[in-house]
Parts: structure tokens; sequence; C-alpha cells
């Protein structure tokens, strides 16, 4: 079985049995997609939520909500899944220092996740688990045998949604 | 993408004497803290993706404890005062006498740690204030015990908007039995790095 490392601002597709993995999401977002019926799984690790921030040169596709979640799409697409049977469950998000929750930079934790949202909808993509927000890191995994989304945290140990 | 290709050896040498300048006065403060001798590891100037910030303090899973402050000013940035656990355990009851382990912390001992991780990072910024006569201010510093990928990537977004890489002024210092040890990270922001070099004389004509 293979495990698959996305990294921060990366995407990536995988097919049964390897595992997508990413590691120590703060107020990044990971955003997965599962084609039960193809048995596609997809992971990206999103940094920012609108490639707009982007301040000089070519945005790099996998770093912001709006456009690595269409790309993301497109790579499972070419892998054989279909659009009408994805899932998408999100998790990060969060707040690791409270007390900047004023700064707008600061809130990016939960600018991401309206964005992914926002780019799901657009996507007609449903949200059938989310474990985001709060003010803790994650590591998940994704197993693309059955989409099944572990989720680790320091203080809460690990859960499946 | 960020152009660091305008970066020569004198502007490392640069970076490199603006951690050591600031992590020597915080770790000065430490030593008086702790009432012991502490030294301090050459700094490491490194402009690295992403992804490998995190191993600089043993990897992106490795929990740690941490005081961050937004350098607000001339200059913004962001300041990490990164320890592991043992570490933080050590170095509070150094200090205060109390003898919790990071997982029996309550408020008292949280209180304590941000409070020492505020003295540390303070004298940092302000000798580095004094040092490029530019305005820099703290902000109010937080203190969290995570992952420390997920910390670290607070010090990214700023960058994340021009690049993808990160440059780090990180400073790792030690007691000398090696039961606290720790590092003092400072990650600019993609426009503050002309101006700390104008501020010190240094030619700069990059575009970073």
């Amino acid at each position: 079985m293979e495990i698959i490392k996305i990294g921060m601002a990366d995407l990536g597709v995988a097919k049964p049995p390897s595992r997508l993995r990413t590691t120590g999401l703060g107020s990044c977002v990971g955003v997965v997609l599962y084609d039960e019926v193809h048995k596609v799984a997809g992971m990206a690790h999103v940094m920012l939520p609108e490639s707009t921030l982007a301040k000089n040169g070519e945005p790099t596709v996998g770093k912001y909500a709006d456009t690595a979640i269409p790309y993301l799409i497109q790579q499972m697409q070419k892998e054989g899944a279909s659009i009408r049977h994805m899932v998408a469950k999100l998790a990060g998000g969060a707040q690791m220092f409270a007390f900047l929750g004023t700064n707008d930079m600061m809130r990016i934790g939960p600018r991401n996740v309206e964005a992914c949202k926002l780019a799901l909808k657009g996507a007609q993509i449903k949200i059938v688990a989310e474990d985001t927000g709060g003010n803790c890191g994650r590591t998940i995994e994704l197993d693309s045998t059955n989409g099944v989304l572990q989720i680790r945290t320091v203080n809460q140990g690990v859960k499946e949604v | 993408m960020a152009n660091f290709t305008k970066f020569g050896d004198f502007q490392f040498d640069v970076l490199r004497e603006i951690g050591n300048i600031g992590a020597g006065h915080a770790a000065t403060a430490l030593s008086k803290l702790m009432q012991k001798e502490i030294d301090m590891k050459v700094p490491q100037v490194r402009i690295i993706p992403f992804d490998e910030v995190a191993d600089c303090v043993g990897g992106a899973e490795n929990v740690v404890v941490t005081v961050f402050l937004r350098v607000e000013g001339d200059s913004p940035g962001n300041m990490f005062f990164i320890l592991d656990m043992d570490s933080a355990t050590h170095l509070l009851h150094q200090v205060t006498g109390i003898s919790k382990t990071v997982q029996e912390w309550e408020e008292m001992e949280v209180s304590a740690l941000h409070e020492i991780g505020n003295i540390l990072t303070g004298s940092y910024l302000s000798s580095l204030a004094d040092f490029t006569q530019l305005n820099l201010q703290p902000s109010v510093p937080g203190l969290a015990v995570d992952m420390a990928g997920a910390i670290l990537s607070y010090g990214l977004y700023a960058l994340g908007q021009t690049g993808d890489f990160a440059l780090t002024i990180d400073t790792a210092f030690f007691e000398g039995n090696d039961q606290v040890k720790g590092n003092f990270f400072l990650i600019p922001d993609p426009d503050s790095l002309p101006i700390l070099f104008r501020s010190l004389g240094v030619p700069f004509d990059g575009d970073y």
C-alpha cells in the first residue's frame, strides 16, 4: 500500500489501494474528493482563499481554493472519475492563535473554509463531512478504497469521517 | 515566483547577523531568567519551500510549544519562539519552580510561559529595532501547543501571495546540559527585506 504525501499548496490523485495524506494542517484546508463508483480519490492542501491574492506572476494552482478545486476535479476526471459521483470532505481551517482574530490576514482559516465551500458549490459537489475551525492542527489521511477520511489531532486523537 | 537570485553572500551574511544580534539578546535575557548559561548556534538563513520550514523543528507533525507574534511597523514579519515539550517543561520549572508536564498545564502555567516567550521575543525585536533604527512593534503574543506544521504555516501566508519559498532566519539555542533547547524564527514579509537591507546600508536591488 502506497501513501502519497501531499505537501502544502499541493494536490494529488490516488486509486486503490493507495492512500493520500497531508500533515500539519493549521489554517490551511485539506479538501478531499471521492468518487465511490470509479474509486478515484483526490486531495488538495489549500493555503489561501483566492488566486486574486497572488501578487506577481503565475499563481501556483494548488495554493488557492478557487484554482485548486477545479484543477483537482480535472485531474480526477483524467483518472476516470465522474463529477456526478464526487463527494467532498473538508478538514482544517483552524485559528491557531485566537487573539489575532481581528486581523483579516490572520483570520485566514475561516476564509479558506468559505472559499473551498464556494468552489465546491460552483462545481455542484456535495460536502458530506466537515471538521473545520477550532484551534488545533490536523493531519488527514484518505483511503481511496472506501473514501474514509482519518483525522488526527494532538488533543482529540484520531477520528474517521 | 519570488526572485531570490539577487541574493549574494553579502546579503546572507547580513541576515545571519540580524539573527545573531536578535537571538543573542534573547539568549542573554533567557540566561538571566534561568540563571544558567545559554549557548547559541550560528544562525541559519534558508530559502526553502514552504513544506520544509517545519523540518527545521522536527517535521510538520512534531508537537511543539510556540510563542508567536506578529512584527508590525516599518518592516513587518512573523516571529516564533519554539520549544520541544521537554524543554518547555524544564524551562517553566527553572524559572517558576512549577514542575508540571505540558499535558498538565493549566491557565497559570500557560500564562507563565506566555510571558517568558514575550520577554524573549521582545528582546530579539527591540535589539533588531535598535540595530536597524527601524520602528518595529510586537503584536500581543499568542501561545500554542500543537503540530509544528500547523503553527509555522501562520508565518507563511504573506509569503504565499508572492511565491512558493520562505526566507527564514533560524537561531537555535541550548542550555549547557541540553535540558532546554529551542529556536527563534524570524520570517520577514516579502516587502520587508529591501527595507531591512536599506536600513543597514546594504545594496539590494532584488524584487524579493
